[in-house]
């Protein structure tokens, strides 16, 4: 038996590839959507992994230091560095800030790292060029997406950096790309105020009595050196000896220290499921008016299609041709308007996704999913114009 | 397989019930011998498409008796469970237009109806061109349906009607689109084809042309038939 359906396919191909096209790029933002969550995700992850951490030490009761503020004094990292099973601790600061560069401004976060070596935990694992922070002022690694090359120069607040390594995939859980910069810097950038600000502040220091007393001279200097400095970093973050369980050095810190500590499940709970929750629903919501819309244009097109053929499927009925055969006709047309569409989307999504300027992650699985999502969509869509082919009265090729 | 024509007695049908009631077919009755050509005329209304989707087995009678070759198919009711396969391998259809399947060359829309019936596809298609070389089609056995003249279209439609060799054909205004000409050439052909492969064949028509070709024709007025003969004119 001949395949009706891949004959009328034939005898109108330019009809069906221009719709397949159509739906195809249809599918394609689909994917990109999905690409985009798993981009989502995986920046989340990224962020975690590169940071080097086993722990997270931030402000009790805050979900810091990524998804909420927190602010720890920046001498705790001592005291937990001699708990049991802590090998290391770093402080580290982050502050997502516009970023000059060249003639536009770029997205970055701003990431503070304390002096050390690679391997310290929130350094950046590894260089793509250059070197790492060396200096403990005005030096600057860069991930290659904020567009900075060696030897760049940029200023953020009123400290000038210059750009010494470039790393990749550093990103924050919002696809930023990251600066890394030195702590003492990244402090001054998050908590220091402008110029006007200190004189203002000093000015009303001064005319305060309670610190401006001429019987204890040094007061007034202590407090206005006290204003000016700034103790705080958002978190430290710690990698555990070998041998020791996160959940336990954890709990130990909790007790003692008093402080909001994250092992590294609970971080990517917090980022995945709190953090990019409500843009997860948001593609969400995406992902599923567009699989109506395309299921809408699939039933249409095939509906169309069928109507266009009445007369013939008439006459198919009235020489003996089986409902199953006439079905299966319209079926398989459908399916082939979504294997068309689901190869020109799968092209598409790969092809444009390295253009959008956040990570699209298009995983195998997501498009093996879209594939079968693609195919019951068919199926279902073409029920309809089944519906009325069998509903075409055999009688309608005879005139009359 | 050969049959023995048709034979209808009694054939009525009614659309609606009660007062609404339409006696579309009242009494027919006919009869059309193998390698016979007969024709059913009337005028619009006069239920000639009623009876052509009866014994077309596409609407159901509501009384009477039919029998196709030696095989009784209606009686007060189907005698035949599966329809869609009498329609298929017993009854040829052709119609007023070709009505060919576009995306279908002339070849496949011609095997389709044995393809149809289980038969191999190369065994269709060989059935279909040896009806082509009858019907003088042989060299647009590879066309498309739109690339052929309207007398080549109406030429394959017959080579449908035929191509599963059935005992009776229903040919439903085949000549009205044509001119005198094509459409003696078309009655010709049917005659033809009713000798060779000795099927009856029922000529729906109100074509003054061809009225005249008829040996025996079947007038039906208000759902009742009579027979006549007819001039039985050499249209050679």
């Amino acid at each position: 038996m001949i395949s009706l359906a891949g004959r009328d396919i034939m005898h109108a191909w330019g009809k069906f590839v221009l719709t397949g096209l159509g739906l195809g790029l249809l599918i394609g933002v689909t994917l990109s959507m999905a690409g985009i969550y798993r981009g989502m995700v995986d920046d989340a992850r990224a962020l975690l992994d590169n940071s080097g951490a086993d722990l997270w030490v931030v402000q009790k009761d805050t979900l810091g230091p990524y998804a909420e503020p927190s602010s720890l004094y920046d001498d705790l990292w001592r005291s937990i560095r001699g708990m049991p099973g802590v090998a290391r601790a770093a402080n580290v600061t982050y502050l997502t800030m516009q970023v000059r560069q060249g003639e536009w401004d770029v997205r970055a976060m701003v990431t503070g790292i304390t002096a050390g070596e690679p391997g310290t935990p929130g350094w950046p694992p590894y260089l793509v060029a250059g070197r790492q922070i060396t200096r403990g002022h005005y030096e600057a690694v860069a991930d290659i997406a904020t567009g900075f090359r060696l030897g760049d120069q940029f200023q953020i607040r009123r400290n000038h950096y210059t750009v010494v390594g470039l790393t990749r995939r550093m990103v924050s859980s919002n696809g930023d790309p990251m600066i890394f910069i030195p702590l003492k810097d990244a402090s001054e950038a998050q908590f220091l105020k402008d110029n006007d600000a200190i004189h203002q502040q000093r000015r009303r220091t001064v005319e305060t009595p309670a610190f401006n007393r001429p019987g204890i001279p040094d007061l007034l200097d202590e407090v206005i050196a006290s204003q000016s400095t700034n103790p705080y970093v958002n978190a430290v973050l710690v990698q555990i000896k070998s041998g020791y369980v996160a959940s336990d050095v954890a709990d130990s810190i909790r007790r003692w220290q008093r402080l909001q500590v994250y092992d590294r499940i609970q971080m990517e709970q917090i980022l995945v499921g709190k953090l990019i929750a409500t843009s997860a629903k948001q593609i969400g919501m995406f992902l599923v008016i567009l699989s109506v819309v395309s299921a809408a244009i699939v039933a249409f097109i095939i509906y169309t299609l069928t109507l266009g053929k009445i007369r013939e499927i008439a006459v198919l009925k009235l020489i003996g041709t089986k409902n199953r055969t006439i079905a299966g006709m319209i079926l398989q047309q459908a399916i082939a308007l979504g294997l068309i569409g689901f190869v020109v989307g799968k092209i598409t999504a790969t092809l444009w996704a390295p253009i959008f300027p956040k990570y699209v992650l298009l995983e195998p699985l997501d498009s093996v999913r879209g594939f079968v999502a693609v195919v019951i969509i068919c199926v279902l869509s073409s029920f309809i114009a089944i519906r009325a082919a069998l509903k075409v009265d055999p009688a309608e090729a005879i005139g009359g | 397989m050969i049959g023995k024509g048709i034979v209808i007695e009694g054939l009525k049908k009614r659309y609606g019930s009660g007062e609404t009631a339409v006696d579309a077919l009242k009494e027919v009755n006919m009869q059309v011998a193998p390698g016979e050509v007969v024709g059913l005329i009337g005028p619009s209304g006069s239920g000639k498409s009623t009876l052509l989707k009866c014994l077309g087995a596409v609407i159901e009678p509501t009384a009477g008796r039919m029998k196709l070759g030696d095989e009784i198919i209606y009686d007060n009711g189907w005698k035949v469970k599966d329809l869609r396969a009498l329609r298929r391998d017993r009854i040829g259809f052709i119609f007023q237009a070709p009505y060919l399947i576009p995306f279908l060359d002339v070849t496949d829309n011609v095997a389709l109806l044995p393809m149809l019936a289980g038969k191999p596809n190369a065994e269709s298609r060989k059935q279909a061109v040896e009806l082509f070389k009858a019907l003088d089609v042989e060299h647009r056995a590879k066309a498309m349906p739109s690339q052929l003249s309207g007398g080549e279209q109406q030429r394959v439609a017959i080579a449908r009607g035929l191509v599963n060799r059935p005992p009776v054909i229903l040919a439903d205004e085949p000549t009205a689109p044509l001119d005198s000409e094509r459409a003696l050439a078309v009655i010709r052909i049917l005659n033809d084809m009713a000798h060779r492969f000795e099927t009856a064949i029922i000529v729906v028509t109100h074509d003054e042309k061809i009225i005249p070709t008829f040996k025996r024709i079947y007038h039906i007025r208000d759902g009742v038939t009579q027979e006549e003969s007819g001039e039985g004119k050499d249209f050679q």
